[in-house]
């Protein structure tokens, strides 16, 4: 079966004219259906921006330099602006990092998952705002009818996570990318955090892209997960078997700066970028200046 | 705002208008000229000179005269104009409506125009038209209120006559009022054509009150809506599939508000304050139009009077801008 | 493009240009618009066709030369009293610019001196001066500014009083508050800890700080006052007698507004040109001064 989410040879450069920073270089990478995909690689890797090329959200001065992102077989770059804001929040959904930030400071809860709902299923206010109760209630919030009337400010972060989660789930997406969404929080919340997740996904079906720095969390939630590094995919495969055999020296740094119980965490040892260069095809050759030359 | 902060404004209130009233005082009272010189009929005796000043009370000291006209101003008694023959309070009472609804009309006016151009200006974020926006804005800013009256006289008065200059309302209309909101009032009874009218003659001082005030919200609410627009909750919104306007509408410009209220809010002083010359410039019948009249008049009473009136009618806005920001943000409503 | 390593040592123009380069168009516009007030101010009696009092009660109410009419001797035309309207304009801007130079130097004085007093020595000192501003701010501007040129009688002198005294508080708020800033800050800590008194301080760390502030007030504060002088001359209590002042050519023009509306309408140019220029001058110095760019 095709995947849900195919990104094939994503180039995107940032800055001004004639500065720019190439962040991703030729990143591929497939979802499959109910798929739950470990993103990782260390800050700069590029992986939080392949998550907003997806949903369209990179910043003003990003230009996407070359490749395609299909979404259920249709390719989201090339297709017209309506009919991808008709796939945003519906069909692709997202949980964001920062659950302080995430929630609009001035509108009710309930008000901001009703909204969404209203737009793309064409719900009535009051059915919004019933829906809004059950997803409430899905994500193990008590009391969710006197949730739906506080303000962001009156509930606590991890609160607000769950209810940017059932945001998310709302109108039962296809896939759901969750870029770094336990970063923000404190250890036992995190753990509640991916449970939810885990838990919605399955019940409603959706494939997830798990953008995280914590190799711990994809080992815990990811089936199969993705190395990236310097806007490259280094390696790929099975959850289980990357971890057990990294085969590259990349990941094997990254593996062994994750702390464990069993031994103290080490820094992230640097990878000389010379021999991760060296690691690629001839045909992957330094492209850092032609990419721009495209934008 | 907090609720401690209001409660500190208020206490503040009684010592700041009484520092207005002895600046007043003392001001008025080191003039060389002779405001009873002005009242007296030709061949009146030095005798009858002397009664008039008593009435006045002009024959005491500074302090004494302060003295007595603050202990019957604390009884709402602020003497009698020397110009006019009446009480004073009265006199601005009766005059104070059309002031009020002629600056109500004009934040009216330049609250929806300032929006508008704000709107714009942040949803072209980027591009040259920005540039003129923010230039545009920048003009009409720097050109004030009475300056715009008079452009505004010269343009729809004089040149291509559209709208009457001068007064309140037509001469000719003859329409009797209860109140002195002539504009509420005939709203509220449906008169439409007595509203129309009123509306004709207050339209071209109000733009003229507007268009700066315009330009300060439009300054103010363009860069928090770009603030706004930056912050992660606007950013996921697109995520979500909404098309831009209806982010910006929805999501940033509930949020940009209010600052923008709390910065601009204040600054409807200067809207009131610039009510003095533009009443003037067009023979508008309000408190700003007569409070220059008693200052050519040199009509002591008079003149303490209105400037106290604007000093409360500024501290009451102050306060009016502090509670609407406590409205506007729900953070301050429980906090 | 090239990589960031690639680039060449980024060329360092001297601070002068730079900050000229940062103040933009508007400095440049503000700086000429400006310029070319001082000038006309400056050279009245040079570059005047007539004596700006001069009747020619033949050749009354002229239109401008390039108008049906009009006569080159008279490039803008003649007053009610066929004075020549352009030389009056040029005197007028003498009078402008006078009062602007003396009103906002005085004005900027007086405040800068109160906001530094309280800005610095804090406790009863400044809730002295914040009372005193708090009063000030319940007036309404132009009326006390009204009373008081109509209290001192007309002349140069009353003009300029009503500026200094109504509008001190606008440079005494922002030093104030500008002083009280830049005293929280790291560097007027260390300069106490390396025993610098309180005067050294003041000289050495917070004045060159307000350098920025103070000057691009006083251009705003210079338009103020050309304003001003307009309003009061308008209400009739400015500068007496022949002396030309724009004001008061705008209350001639509007007696004949209806038969000769160019006699209103060239002092209103004028006096917008000017104060936009003075406005747009103090943006640009702003942008040209401050070197973080504080936002």
């Amino acid at each position: 079966m095709t995947a849900v989410l195919a990104v094939h040879d994503l180039h995107v450069a940032i800055g001004e004219r004639g500065r720019a920073a190439n962040v991703l270089r030729g990143a591929s990478l497939e979802v499959g259906a109910g798929e739950v995909r470990g993103l990782v690689g260390e800050s700069g890797a590029g992986k939080s921006m392949l998550g907003r090329a997806v949903l369209g959200l990179l910043p003003a001065n990003a230009v996407i330099g070359g490749g395609t992102i299909l979404f259920e077989g249709r390719d989201l770059l090339a297709m017209p602006e309506p009919e991808r804001r008709g796939l945003l929040g519906r069909r692709i959904a997202l949980i964001p990092q920062d659950p302080i930030t995430s929630l609009n400071p001035v509108k009710r809860v309930g008000a901001q998952i009703a909204v969404t709902l209203r737009h793309h299923l064409a719900l009535s206010k009051r059915a919004a705002l019933e829906r809004a109760t059950e997803l409430l209630a899905e994500v193990a919030i008590r009391e969710p009818r006197r949730v739906l009337e506080l303000y962001p400010h009156e509930i606590s972060g991890g609160m607000r996570q769950r209810v940017l989660i059932a945001m998310a789930f709302a109108c039962d997406p296809g896939l759901v990318i969750a870029d770094e969404p336990t970063t923000a929080l404190d250890v036992t919340v995190q753990r509640q955090v991916l449970q939810l997740v885990e838990r919605l996904r399955q019940r409603h079906g959706a494939a997830v892209l798990f953008i995280t720095h914590d190799l711990g969390v994809v080992a815990k939630i990811c089936r199969t997960m993705t190395v990236l590094h310097a806007g490259r995919v280094l390696e790929e495969g099975e959850t289980a078997d990357v971890l057990a055999r990294p085969r590259h020296p990349y990941t094997r740094a990254l593996l062994a700066a994750t702390p464990r119980a069993d031994r103290p965490a080490e820094a992230l040892r640097p990878v000389p970028p010379a021999l991760i260069e060296s690691l690629w095809s001839e045909a992957h050759r330094l492209d850092r200046l032609d990419v721009a030359g495209r934008a | 705002m907090r609720w401690g902060e209001i409660i500190r404004r208020l206490v503040l209130i009684p010592p700041t208008l009484f520092g207005v009233c002895v600046i007043v005082f003392v001001l008025l009272r080191v003039v060389p000229g002779d405001p009873i010189a002005m009242m007296i009929p030709p061949g009146a005796s030095p005798a009858d000179i002397d009664r008039l000043r008593a009435f006045y009370g002009l024959d005491q000291s500074i302090l004494q005269q302060f003295i007595t006209w603050l202990g019957q101003a604390l009884t709402g008694n602020f003497g009698r104009s020397i110009s006019l023959h009446q009480n004073v309070f009265e006199l601005v009472l009766a005059r104070l409506p059309a002031t009020l609804e002629l600056s109500l009309l004009a934040t009216l006016i330049a609250t929806a125009l300032g929006v508008m151009v704000a709107l714009t200006g942040v949803y072209v974020r980027g591009r040259r038209l920005e540039w003129a926006i923010d230039g545009g804005i920048g003009v009409f800013l720097a050109i004030p209120d009475f300056l715009w009256a008079l452009i505004l006289l010269l343009l729809f008065g004089v040149l291509i006559p559209l709208l009457p200059i001068s007064g309140r309302i037509d001469p000719q209309l003859d329409v009797a009022f209860r109140t002195n909101f002539y504009l509420v009032e005939s709203l509220l009874t449906g008169r439409l054509d007595v509203a129309l009218a009123l509306l004709q003659h207050m339209i071209l001082p109000a733009v003229a009150l507007a268009l700066p005030f315009a330009a300060l919200v439009a300054r103010l609410l363009k860069a928090s809506l770009a603030e706004a627009e930056d912050q992660d909750y606007a950013q996921i919104a697109r995520a979500r599939g909404f098309s831009r306007p209806a982010i910006l509408w929805r999501e940033v410009f509930p949020n940009a508000l209010i600052p923008t209220v709390a910065l601009g809010g204040v600054q409807v002083t200067l809207l009131l304050g610039g009510t003095v010359l533009v009443e003037r410039i067009f023979s508008y019948e309000g408190i700003g139009n007569m409070a220059i009249d008693a200052v050519i008049n040199r009509d002591f009473p008079l003149i303490q009077g209105l400037i106290l009136t604007f000093a409360v009618l500024f501290i009451a806005l102050n306060l009016a801008v502090d509670l609407l920001v406590r409205l506007l943000d729900p953070r301050l409503r429980h906090g | 493009m090239a990589d960031l390593t690639l680039s060449g040592p980024i060329e360092r123009p001297s601070r002068w240009l730079a900050s000229v380069a940062r103040g933009g168009t508007r400095l440049w516009c503000g700086g000429t618009l400006v310029g070319i007030l001082f000038l006309i101010a400056l050279l009245a009696p040079l570059l005047a066709p007539h004596d700006p009092i001069e009747q020619d009660l033949l050749a009354a109410q002229l239109p401008p030369a390039w108008i049906q009419g009009g006569e080159w001797t008279y490039p803008l035309g003649t007053d009610s009293l066929g004075r020549c309207v352009l030389s009056r304009l040029m005197y007028a801007a003498r009078t402008a610019v006078a009062v602007a130079l003396i009103a906002a130097s005085l004005a900027a004085a007086i405040g800068i001196a109160f906001g530094l007093i309280a800005g610095m020595f804090g406790g009863w000192i400044d809730q002295g001066v914040s009372r005193l501003i708090d009063v000030w701010m319940a007036f309404p501007p132009v009326l006390l500014s009204i009373v008081l040129a109509a209290v001192i009688g007309a002349g140069l002198t009353s003009v300029i009083a009503a500026i200094v005294v109504v509008d001190w508080t606008r440079f005494a708020r922002v030093v104030r508050a500008e002083t009280m800033v830049q005293l929280q800050r790291d560097y007027a800590a260390a300069a106490r800890v390396l025993g610098l008194s309180r005067g050294q301080i003041l000289r050495l760390e917070i004045l060159p700080n307000l350098v920025p502030l103070i000057v691009t007030l006083l251009a705003v504060e210079m338009g103020i006052a050309i304003l001003v002088e307009v309003i009061l001359s308008f209400v009739g209590i400015s500068v007496a007698g022949d002396v030309p002042t724009w004001g008061g050519m705008i209350v001639e023009g509007r007696q004949i507004v209806y038969q000769s509306p160019w006699i209103m309408a060239l002092p209103i140019v004028s006096v917008i040109l000017s104060v936009i220029g003075f406005n747009l001058l103090g943006d640009g110095l702003r942008a040209a001064l401050d070197p973080v760019q504080r936002r």
